[in-house]
């Protein structure tokens, strides 16, 4: 008796579950409120803050935020000889990263997603992100021994030290997704490829290598947004030199130029913007 | 054939050396302590359409692949157009392989899938569009140059594939299950498609199934596999009509096989006997009856237990009195399904000749 008093008289909680099961649209915008106020807010809305910001100006005398508009950070940035020189070798630098990454990553991804066995592949992956769960700091800071004269590897500090101890940094980011890549991509077609008589690099340069475009441009996003954006390497290990993060980073504190600052941190995203529409005018992402 | 004569597993074929497409000895495969293949002799002769049958996990598959190269024996030869390639890697054989998914380049165009294996062999432009557009043609796709493998039917990525691999024109084509992952109607056609092309090229096929049907009604030869081993090499009506294991008589078709008391009383004989299901008359146990038996057949009496309507055929699942279980096939050739349905439960006598059963290996 009491099923059917339940089944015909259902409680509050049991019309509430058949309300959102009718209301596909209202079950959607609930799940999805909670994220989308996050994203809004802190990501979109700290963007925003940040683009008006780059647009106003400090008084040199009281240092006090001037809330109106000019163009004069940005005609510092593109005037400024120093500026240029920075943002180009912050440019150089990553791309000389995604390089190295890409370079050091795709064998290692192309041998756990092809070659290993199954129990080796799982250890592999492990071996991969051991890395991301060390500090950033304590990993920069032991290259940063390793660099030294008297280190094991003794480069001394500078842009070489930076591109190396980057390199390392982000190169999990760039085999995950070449690895997840390269494993959706069907062994049989590399089999036939060598069926069809194409020895090893011809496999990799007409099969392999076009199949995994998306994901090595899915790996370069993370590397060259990583190194454009970073500030703290440069200091353990940069020597002298300077990024583009640095010049943010001192903006906003010695300089106490708050809007200066937002209009540099406005470059790497405008080269990661130019970046992405590369990308998608050779067509690599449609297939995603 | 007379009856009752054991019959060898293989019956071998004398074939010149240089005739020979592919010759396998000894061949062995195994995978860390997993036996795949065990010792495998094969020959198989120029031009043959041949078939290698059997059930996933006997090793049919592993055979074909290191014919292909794509896997090294643990021992043995491989032997292509009598040179030996057990070592070398699949680029430098003259096979080629049409895949069991296909195995077609997504992001090149049919024309541009078909001409791959040309230009890699560095064959001039014009010459390789036209054959490319040639074997296209044949495989009746022409006109879909231009589409991507995503933009076509199961049937029609086949055909790519098929085309793909022919326009090399090797010595000797490899198909994988080639039509295992088409629906009922577009298999029966392209079985005969195949054959069909298999005629007018000329290329010797061998090819992967584990369908007894496809195997039986598409190749001039037939290897029946299990267990890592072949059972029994010959011609479909070889294999099907005297099937040399009780595997065999199982794998292909209905087994039927009368053993032990049964064989003794019905037959006067030991040892498995095997009678396939068509050869069987289905007569009623009328004690009155004059007896249908003449001396060159057999019978045994028994209760139908099921009776399963097939539209054109009807099948009789009998429990013989001296133990055991036949199937009979019988063609509805004056009945309706209201007639046989009406006959389980009753008491009947199979009849069948002499020359239709057949002793079987144990194996």
């Amino acid at each position: 008796m009491t099923t059917s008093a339940a089944l015909s008289r259902p409680g509050p909680r049991g019309r509430l579950a058949a309300f959102l099961h009718r209301h596909a649209r209202v079950r959607l915008s609930l799940l999805l409120s909670a994220p989308l106020a996050w994203l809004g807010l802190a990501y979109l809305g700290a963007l925003a803050a940040l683009f008006v910001t780059a647009f106003w100006s400090t008084d040199t005398f009281t240092g006090d935020l001037v809330r109106s508009f000019t163009w004069a950070n940005f005609q510092d940035l593109v005037t400024g000889d120093v500026y240029r020189t920075i943002a180009l070798r912050s440019l150089g630098v990553a791309v000389a990263v995604t390089l190295i990454d890409l370079i050091v990553a795709f064998p290692m991804a192309f041998a756990m997603a092809k070659l290993a066995s199954p129990r080796a592949q799982r250890w592999l992956v492990i071996l991969v992100l051991t890395p991301l769960w060390a500090s950033y700091l304590v990993k920069a800071y032991a290259w940063r021994v390793m660099l030294s004269s008297d280190g094991v590897l003794g480069w001394g500090y500078g842009l070489t030290a930076t591109i190396a101890t980057l390199s390392y940094l982000w190169l999990p980011y760039m085999i995950l997704p070449i690895y997840a890549g390269l494993e959706r991509l069907p062994s049989s077609l590399l089999d036939a490829a060598g069926d069809l008589g194409a020895r090893g690099w011809r496999t990799f340069r007409t099969v392999v290598w076009p199949l995994s475009f998306p994901a090595v441009v899915a790996g370069s996003i993370f590397t060259f947004s990583l190194s454009l954006g970073d500030y703290i390497t440069v200091k353990i290990v940069g020597g002298k030199s300077q990024l583009i993060g640095n010049v943010v980073y001192d903006n906003i504190g010695a300089a106490n130029n708050l809007p200066f600052a937002a209009a540099v941190a406005t470059v790497p995203v405008v080269i990661m913007l130019v970046y992405l529409a590369a990308v998608r005018r050779t067509g690599a992402l449609e297939n995603l | 054939m007379f009856p009752f004569m054991p019959q060898q597993a293989v019956t071998p074929v004398t074939i010149p050396a240089s005739e020979h497409a592919v010759r396998l000895r000894g061949l062995r495969k195994s995978f860390g302590s997993v036996v795949a293949v065990a010792g495998v002799d094969l020959d198989v002769a120029d031009g043959e359409f041949f078939a290698m049958l059997g059930p996933s996990g006997s090793g049919k598959t592993t055979v074909l692949r290191m014919i292909a190269g794509f896997e090294s024996p643990t021992g043995g030869t491989v032997e292509l157009g009598g040179r030996d390639v057990t070592r070398l890697a699949p680029f430098e054989r003259d096979v080629n392989t049409v895949f069991q998914d296909y195995a077609l380049f997504p992001h090149m165009s049919v024309l541009e899938n078909v001409e791959y294996g040309l230009r890699v062999k560095r064959v001039p432009k014009t010459e390789r569009r036209t054959r490319a557009l040639e074997a296209l043609k044949s495989v009746r796709l022409d006109g879909f140059e231009k589409r991507r493998p995503a933009q076509l039917s199961g049937g029609q990525r086949q055909r790519v594939a098929l085309a793909r691999a022919l326009v090399n024109r090797p010595r000797v084509l490899l198909l994988d299950e080639p039509l295992g992952a088409l629906d009922l109607k577009l298999r029966e056609e392209m079985q005969v498609e195949l054959k069909a092309i298999q005629r007018e090229v000329g290329i010797t096929f061998l090819f992967v199934t584990h369908d007894q049907e496809e195997a039986l009604t598409m190749s001039d030869r037939v290897a029946v596999f299990n267990e890592g081993g072949i059972e029994q090499v010959g011609t479909p009506a070889e294999i099907y009509e005297r099937p040399a294991t009780a595997f065999v008589a199982g794998f292909v078709g209905t087994s039927n096989l009368i053993t032990g008391a049964a064989a003794r009383s019905v037959l006067g004989r030991d040892g498995t006997f095997s009678v396939r299901p068509e050869k069987l008359r289905v007569v009623p146990a009328d004690p009155g009856a004059p007896d249908p038996v003449s001396s060159d057949e057999h019978s045994a009496e028994g209760t139908v237990s099921e009776v399963v309507y097939a539209g054109p055929a009807t099948r009789f699942v009998v429990d013989l009195d001296v133990g055991g279980r036949l199937i009979a096939l019988q063609q509805n050739l004056e009945v309706s399904s209201m007639d046989v349905m009406g006959l389980r439960g009753r008491r009947v006598r199979l009849v069948w000749q002499r020359r239709h059963e057949f002793a079987i290996g144990s194996s």
